[in-house]
């Protein structure tokens, strides 16, 4: 109505005021319900997660601000910013937020996209056998249920384990690596399951870098770092991002790997803010106060999904 | 006099590009033989009468270890549970995911892009921060422990994901064969069912293999949101069997953790046959 209006008044001048829209709307026969009928096939998926998806994410926004208990409790209350007040004053959340960061930092920014990297710049070179059995051993990893994998590097981490057994066999000291420094052993676990994806994804980024741009680099007399350094980082940022982006929310939400290797233990001292959350909504049954955590925890995944959408901004 | 210089200049570029190679060869083996030491555990001590914790030649083969396990209460109830949860659920999103995206791909509208960033959005939550809440609220509408109810929430959790896949493989699709149809007075579904589905093969398949490999491995939503044992999937019943009884059989641990990961893997060299080389979705998530 407010687009037609003007049209209207304007008369004769109307040719000069934008009528961009209705002139390239293609010659369809306009019938009014079209568009509803159009759009009937997206309703069952937009049901679902509205109610699946969306009604959580609004009831945990929603409990995050009572005092919600597991059991015996006939009524919660609202009780404000409590939950968020006990939680920086709790030193097992710190501690599991200092343990999230640690995990998040070893296990994805630096391992996982790093050793992805050099695997697919290896891949680059290597000869094809050698690339395809690589390849293969590194997905496999990736493909493994979470549980599975969380059993196999329990078995090698453990003190009587494989990794134990490889540094005697070097004569390097062992250690019991569960026990001693159980976050870095889930941050290890977290890198063997899942460089593949950042091996996917920087493998076809450096494919589609044009050969001619290296060669020429290296006619130039470039290193090999420093081509590394000056060209290939530069061209696959985008992808960079992404990965950096995907990895990171991923990450923040392992559960089930460290919950097999060792239950958040000993003590606390793999307990990240998953684990934290479950011991505190199941252990403790204060399922206002672990939402509350959910809560946060949520929020530091949306902040890195804008950052994510910005990266893709252009494809949608 | 020209051509044994260049030949002499050349062979030295040469040498050294397949001594770089060697290099890299070597270091990829390296890697690979790290990566392969706790797969090397599983398939060995799945075989060895007398598996530990370490990777070790083993002392005899033997089949003792899956005779063991394949019983109904260890290994087929909960497969079966696995297969009926994973299977409906994606069955579900890629029936949701289809009808979806063939609008957002096919007709333009104002909604498109709104709803497209919201899906974008979505897809890169952390699902396991909202599993208390979803708790709770199962608990309040009684949908908690029902195979049902977990369905649903795996297929709405698989769901951005999917339509932004299956979306993206549909654009993919020319629109041109689809106009003929709707001329001759085919509905839209009708287009989309015989004409866009049956044209995007591969790409249906990718969205469900990934949905369906993805549950499969999943621990933490049935974990939260099924409670008693006979409706356990393998992911969380595996942990049950073995995580609580102080890991004594590992033989049967690592024979158990074979057949129940040989599915998924299958599937992915399925897809990834399919598509040459796999690296389909570390493109498809680049975009």
């Amino acid at each position: 109505m407010t687009t037609a209006a003007p049209h209207a008044t304007d008369g004769p001048g109307a040719a000069k005021s934008p009528s961009g829209p209705p002139a390239s709307r293609p010659p369809a026969p306009p019938r009014v319900p079209r568009g509803l009928t159009r759009a009937l096939p997206v309703a069952p998926a937009v049901i679902l997660l509205l109610l699946f998806l969306a009604g959580p994410i609004a009831y945990c926004a929603y409990i995050a601000f009572t005092d919600l208990q597991l059991t015996g409790q006939a009524e919660s209350s609202f009780v404000g910013f409590e939950n968020f007040r006990t939680a920086f004053q709790d030193e097992e959340f710190l501690n599991a937020v200092w343990l999230t960061l640690v995990f998040t930092v070893v296990s994805s920014l630096i391992g996982q996209n790093t050793l992805g990297l050099a695997l697919a710049s290896l891949m680059q070179r290597a000869s094809k056998p050698v690339r395809t059995l690589t390849g293969g051993i590194v997905i496999t990893a990736w493909v493994l249920p979470e549980v599975v994998a969380g059993f196999l590097l329990y078995a090698f981490f453990r003190r009587e384990g494989t990794l134990n057994a490889v540094l005697d066999w070097l004569h390097l000291p062992s250690q019991n690596w569960l026990f001693a420094l159980p976050i870095l052993a889930v941050s290890f676990a977290n890198v063997w399951r899942g460089t593949a994806f950042s091996m996917l994804v920087y493998s076809a980024a450096l494919n589609e870098i044009p050969k001619e741009i290296t060669e020429a680099a290296e006619v130039d007399g470039a290193g090999g770092w420093r081509r590394m350094w000056h060209i290939t980082l530069p061209m696959i940022r985008r992808s960079i991002g992404t990965n950096l982006m995907l990895n990171t929310l991923q990450t923040l939400s392992v559960f089930g790997l460290i919950w097999v290797m060792t239950r958040g233990g000993p003590g606390d001292k793999s307990q990240t803010l998953p684990l934290f959350m479950y011991e505190q909504a199941f252990q403790n049954s204060l399922i206002g106060y672990a939402t509350a955590v959910a809560l946060l925890l949520l929020l530091v995944g949306s902040l890195f999904s804008v950052v994510y959408m910005r990266l893709l901004r252009t494809e949608v | 006099m020209a051509l044994t210089v260049s030949s002499r200049r050349r062979s030295p570029r040469r040498s050294r590009r397949r001594s770089r190679r060697l290099a890299a060869d070597a270091g990829l083996l390296a890697f690979a033989a790290a990566f392969a030491l706790p797969l090397a555990w599983v398939v060995l001590s799945s075989l060895d009468p007398q598996a530990d914790l370490r990777v070790k030649a083993p002392d005899g083969l033997t089949l003792d270890n899956f005779d063991a396990i394949l019983t109904s209460e260890i290994t087929f109830t909960p497969l079966l549970n696995s297969l009926i949860l994973c299977g409906s659920a994606t069955l579900l999103t890629v029936v949701c995911a289809a009808l979806a995206a063939y609008p957002l791909s096919r007709f333009r509208s104002r909604l498109n892009r709104p709803f497209l960033l919201t899906i974008l959005f979505a897809t890169s939550l952390p699902i396991t921060a909202i599993m208390v809440p979803v708790y709770a609220l199962f608990v309040q509408v009684d949908l908690i422990d029902t195979m049902q109810g977990t369905i649903l929430f795996f297929a709405a959790s698989q769901l951005p994901f999917a339509i932004w896949l299956m979306k993206n493989f549909m654009d993919g699709v020319p629109k041109e064969l689809e106009e003929a149809a709707w001329t001759d007075g085919a509905s839209s579904l009708q287009s989309l069912i015989r004409i866009v589905l049956p044209l995007m093969g591969p790409g249906v398949s990718v969205v469900t293999v990934f949905s369906f490999v993805m549950m499969w491995g999943n621990f933490f939503v049935p974990f939260m949101l099924l409670l008693s044992p006979d409706q356990m999937p393998a992911s969380v019943s595996i942990n049950e069997f073995f995580g609580n009884r102080g890991m004594v059989a590992y033989g049967q641990l690592a024979a158990f953790s074979i057949v129940y990961s040989t599915p998924v893997i299958l599937l992915y060299v399925l897809i990834a046959r399919r598509l040459g080389g796999g690296f389909a979705l570390g493109g498809a998530v680049k975009g």
